[in-house]
């Protein structure tokens, strides 16, 4: 048997590779350099590699942000490799191209070959070549050839064989296969492959890189209103394949959608507006989200009548060839009407605040500034998890709440989240208000007390009143005279001291106070004097609160009350670390959505998931099902008195199996015994799960 | 002794000749409780359901055709769990109340048992290595079959606890890393079992417990240390058919390519000790290279098919959930790095004909791509996969 016969039953070395080894001609060898095993494996590795770089270097991030990373010189050289787009960037691309045109060139190579192995059964071989296979048999039978012969043709097409027979000079070859779909499997893994990633580069942004290096295009990378956006930013209708997002606040509508492109975006028209009629939320009783859902209008010239459709996460509308996808939600401008309740002097005289999220204000402070107040986010609802006192997790639901940023002129400033219902927090309800240096931070809460009626009044007149000087002179002064162990002498000293560190407390806290009898008292006395210090403050701080109460009326004070003191002194201390002026508190809002869409168009879609099947189905037929030929020569003996037999076989999977199949057919073609006599293996090993 | 070839066996039997009647009570009984299933909750199942059911009664008999003991297995897992539901009526709180339930009956009751099971599986299978009796191998079998069908009921009953928390909840389990990694476990189990009654080669248990047990010690970790037993509801994005689908399929893949890794490990000992150690009693216990490379190559084989499946099923989600097929995601970006490196391995071994330990060294580097695109990636990149951060 020639090599080349030998080639083709293995499947491991192409028949057309033998031609090439004789006269390689330069075609030849171009075809063999593109199809060869060696270059796929490179390109293989090459994109596992630059799909590593693409998940580790976080992608499409501002550029600012990876200048701030990587400093300039590495920014440049990141940016100039395009490792910061790495699966748009020309060199992938071009990976991905090459490995097309290398899974081609190795079809068209195969093909012929293989289609050849599949029509022709190779009826010259000869007995010692047989004989020379890793299964190979020989036997002598007295059966006489031609029933011999009938015998060996039953078995093979018992056995789900294709066989041919070719007599000459006495002999008779039969050339007999199985499993030919196997070799359809290499065929269909491979198109399914080059056809995936056509679809793929189909649905690509080639076609927008092409433009732009023919300078028809531009990107924008400043975030401006769209009107300023220049022409040459935007992509016409024709674009066949996108993916972008734009968000569009309930009420509004948009007829484009924004793609993002490396440092910018460009703008991409669309045939039709959208309008967004209401966006939902639905939350389970964790008050974790369920679902988005938003309720669209589509607005198109072709039709008479709008269209109206509801898409949610998962369910997208599919409308001429755009997908229209939920992918978030955001503040759509949701109208906030905010008091700001000054917390220094002054401290009655609220200020009206109408703000609205994304939008900036001017607020004049009471001591004759200004700060500018950002309004970033809203939310209607805020659940938070908490272990209760029995250790199981309960959900607390928070209520609305609004994120905001206080600016002084130089456009420095903190964060801000206020609720806008007082919350339990240990047996007590507290206005909350969390505060940080930047976004990244935790937040660190102020706790308002919040009265019976859980409102702030009984704070803000404490807070009042201990601002006013005049109020405090005459506190400190009933405070001095009722202590019975205050000699008489020092009522006036002690008074006035109290009233002063009043002042003191008010303005800056504990720490405030803490400084100024440090500044006064020599280092040996400090800690008597300030123990005495703080004990005046707080009976100050106390007769104050029994002003208080006794202008409401309540004339007992319980626990509930002694308490309420305690957290007023506390959150009193802590405004002076809380750096705003106000304390913002929202009375009412309008709540206003926006959902935030997606929209894509790709035309390649079909042709990828065809290639997907093609693939899945290729790889099923490469693994469980394998290529099998046999040969069988029979020859009347040497002493004519009966038939001589050869037989071999090969398969190009699960050796061990075709083994064992080959054994049970030499016992019925040769020895023309069941193939279980005297073994324990049953009939065929398709058999097995017995 | 030459009969007449009237009365050889070549005649390929036909498919009914060779299932026989318990096959057909089988086929029977799933057909059975599909439609019992069906008059249950039929109302509350829409076509894609429906379609889901058929399609797993078809799996369910072809699998107890196919592979035997899947037959008793599946029933019996089939029971106990129905038992639980059935003790658990309509509350909850009796996971807490009820002897069965608290001890053996209940999601997170099973997942210990499947837990402990599995680790005796692990010792006993390790035992077996260096005993010349074949018991403690033979008993490692049977603690992995039992630690196996322990882990499908605790899903199977949690499935129904996370009705009995919610009913707007409700969703398969197979939704946070806890729940996926019980079916990691005991799918990885399930499939070794395969192997080896399909080879009767034991000492492969060895290996491939060894990852195994490695995962349930993550599983408690992260159980206990993270509470990540707690039945949470579903975040919007994964409220969906495709997940039902996508998930369990990518484990058999993941199961596939840990099992085949382990065997690597197991050969490249064999490997060694046949050069340095071969009269050594261990050298002829471990089953011979030929073997552990043809379990090596089929478990790659199912593993990279199913993976290839769930990959293009992902693909098919990402586009209805995300607006893109393929977005290069970090997730999707490393299946693809999975999927490149054993396409390589499967072509080496297929046009060069590659064996021995590099293919061996092969594949447990894909052991850690494996890790890395299933755990690595939540940990370590951020991305649009939102189930399971750590
Ligand atoms: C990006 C993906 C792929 C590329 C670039 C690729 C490329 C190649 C190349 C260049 C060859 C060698 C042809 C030759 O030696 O003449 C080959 C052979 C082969 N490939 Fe792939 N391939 C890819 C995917 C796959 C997949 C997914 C499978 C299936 C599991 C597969 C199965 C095979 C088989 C079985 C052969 C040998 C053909 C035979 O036995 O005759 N390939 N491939």
């Amino acid at each position: 048997m020639s090599n080349n016969d030998q080639a083709a039953t293995t499947g491991t070395v192409p028949a057309s590779r033998q031609k090439t080894a004789r006269k390689p001609r330069r075609s030849r060898i171009l075809v063999d350099f593109m199809g060869s095993m060696s270059l796929a494996i490179t390109l293989l590795v090459a994109l596992a590699i630059a799909s590593v770089i693409g998940t580790v270097l976080v992608q499409n991030e501002p550029y600012t942000e990876y200048l701030m990373d990587f400093g300039p010189f590495w920014h440049e050289i990141f940016a100039g490799m395009g490792l910061y787009q790495v699966y748009s960037a020309t060199w992938f691309l071009l990976v991905v191209g090459f490995l097309v045109v290398s899974t081609s060139f190795c079809v068209y190579r195969q093909s012929p070959g293989l289609l050849k192995d599949l029509r022709r059964y190779n009826l010259q071989v000869k007995e010692k070549s047989l004989l020379s296979f890793h299964s190979s048999a020989a036997g002598d039978l007295d059966q006489p050839q031609d029933e011999f012969v009938q015998h060996a043709h039953r078995v093979l097409k018992a056995q789900g064989f294709k066989a041919r027979e070719k007599n000459s000079d006495g002999q008779t070859v039969i050339a007999a296969m199985r499993g030919r779909w196997n070799r359809m499997g290499y065929l269909l893994t491979h198109v399914g492959i080059v056809v995936i990633c056509v679809g793929a580069l189909a649905d690509g942004t080639t076609l927008l890189k092409i433009n732009e290096w023919l300078g028809n295009l531009e990107i924008e990378t400043r975030s401006v209103p769209i009107s300023e956006v220049p022409r040459s930013a935007w992509i016409p209708e024709w674009n066949p394949s996108f993916r972008g997002s734009v968000e569009i606040p309930e009420g509004a509508s948009a007829n484009v959608v924004f793609l993002p492109m490396r440092e910018g975006y460009f703008v991409q028209e669309l045939p039709f507006r959208i309008e967004l009629e209401e966006f939902r939320i639905e939350r389970f009783s964790t008050g974790a989200e369920s679902s988005y859902e938003s309720d669209l209008i589509i607005h198109d010239p072709d039709r008479d009548e709008p269209l109206r459709h509801t898409i949610s996460v998962n369910h997208p509308l599919i409308y001429k060839g755009f997908a229209i996808y939920q992918a978030s939600f955001a503040d759509g401008g949701t109208r906030l009407d905010i008091d700001a309740i000054p917390l220094g002097a002054e401290a009655l005289r609220e200020l009206e605040v109408p703000g609205r999220v994304f939008q900036e204000m001017d607020i004049p402070t009471p001591d004759g500034n200004t700060r500018t107040i950002e309004f970033i986010n809203f939310q209607v609802e805020n659940v938070i998890q908490l272990l209760n006192e029995e250790g199981v997790r309960e959900n607390r639901h928070m209520g609305p709440s609004f994120d905001f940023r206080l600016m002084d002129r130089t456009g420095h400033g903190l964060y801000y989240r206020n609720y806008k219902r007082p919350a339990l927090q240990e047996g007590a309800m507290y206005f909350l208000s969390g505060v940080r240096e930047s976004p990244a931070d935790e937040f660190h809460y102020l706790f308002l007390p919040a009265d019976a009626d859980d409102s702030l009044d009984r704070f803000r007149t404490y807070l009042a009143m201990l601002h006013k000087p005049e109020v405090r002179n005459e506190i400190a002064r009933q405070v001095a005279r009722d202590d019975e162990t205050v000699p008489n002498e020092q009522t006036q000293a002690i008074a006035s001291t109290t009233a002063e560190l009043m002042g003191l407390f008010a303005q800056g806290g504990y720490t405030a106070v803490h400084n100024e009898i440090e500044r006064r008292v020599p280092a040996e006395r400090l800690d008597d004097v300030r123990d005495l210090m703080i004990r005046i403050l707080h009976a100050g701080l106390q007769g104050l609160y029994m002003e208080v109460l006794q202008d409401e009326g309540v004339v007992s004070i319980q626990e509930e009350e002694q308490r309420f003191l305690e957290d007023t002194i506390s959150a009193i201390n802590a405004i002076s670390l809380y750096q705003s002026p106000f304390f913002f508190h929202l009375k009412d809002f309008e709540h206003r959505e926006a959902s935030g869409l997606q929209i894509a168009r790709a035309p390649g879609q079909s042709t990828v998931y065809t290639g997907s099947v093609m693939l899945i189905v290729g790889i099923f037929l490469l693994f469980y099902v394998s290529y099998q030929r046999l040969w069988i020569i029979a020859r009347r003996r040497e002493d004519g008195q009966g038939t001589h037999v050869t037989m071999a076989g090969t398969s190009n999977r699960h050796k061990v199996e075709f083994e064992e199949r080959f054994a049970h057919l030499k016992r019925w073609i040769i020895d023309q015994q069941n193939a279980d006599d005297g073994q324990k293996t049953t009939g065929s090993n398709t058999n097995k799960n017995d | 002794m030459s009969v007449p070839h009237e009365a050889l066996d070549f005649e390929r039997p036909s498919i009914f000749r060779r299932i026989q009647l318990r096959d057909w009570a089988y086929f029977a009984l799933m057909v059975a409780t599909g439609v019992i299933a069906y008059s249950l909750y039929g109302h509350m199942m829409d076509r894609y359901d429906v379609g889901g059911l058929i399609l797993a009664v078809v799996a369910s008999s072809w699998m107890g055709w196919f592979w035997r003991p899947w037959q008793a297995y599946s029933i019996i897992v089939g029971s106990l769990a129905l038992f639980s539901i059935w003790m658990y009526g309509d509350d909850l709180t009796r996971g807490e109340t009820n002897f069965w339930l608290n001890y053996i009956g209940s999601g997170q009751a099973g997942v210990m048992w499947m837990s402990v099971m599995l680790y005796l599986a692990t010792a006993a299978y390790v035992m077996g290595l260096f005993s010349s009796s074949t018991f403690p191998s033979r008993a490692g079998a049977a603690f992995a079959w039992v630690g196996s069908g322990a882990g499908l009921m605790a899903l199977l009953v949690r499935w129904r606890e996370i009705y009995l928390t919610d009913p707007s909840w409700g969703y398969i389990p197979v939704a946070n890393l806890y729940e996926v990694f019980i079916l990691l476990a005991l799918m990885t189990t399930l499939m070794y079992l395969y192997y080896e009654s399909r080879t009767g080669q034991r000492t492969m248990g060895a290996f491939v417990m060894l990852v195994i047990a490695a995962s349930v010690t993550f599983l408690l970790w992260y159980a206990y240390d993270r509470g990540a037993a707690e039945i949470e509801p579903l975040v919007p994005a994964l409220n969906s058919w495709w997940m039902k689908i996508h998930v369990p399929t990518n484990f058999v893949g993941y199961g596939g390519f840990a099992i085949a890794a382990m065997l690597g490990v197991a050969y490249l000992v064999k490997h060694r000790f046949e050069r340095t150690r071969p009269d050594a009693p261990i050298t002829h216990r471990l089953p011979s290279k030929d073997a552990l490379d043809s379990v090596m190559y089929k478990a790659i084989a199912i593993g990279f098919a199913f993976f290839t499946i769930a990959t293009v099923l992902g693909a098919m989600w990402a586009a209805e959930a995300w607006g893109g097929y393929w977005t290069w995601d970090p997730k999707e970006t490393w299946s693809l790095i999975l999927w490149l490196t054993y396409a390589s391995w499967l072509h080496m071994r297929f046009t060069k004909g590659w064996r021995g330990p590099v293919m061996a060294w092969w594949a447990i580097i894909g052991l850690f791509v494996t890790t890395f695109t299933f755990l690595g990636v939540n940990m370590f990149l951020s991305g649009l996969h939102s189930y399971g951060e750590l």
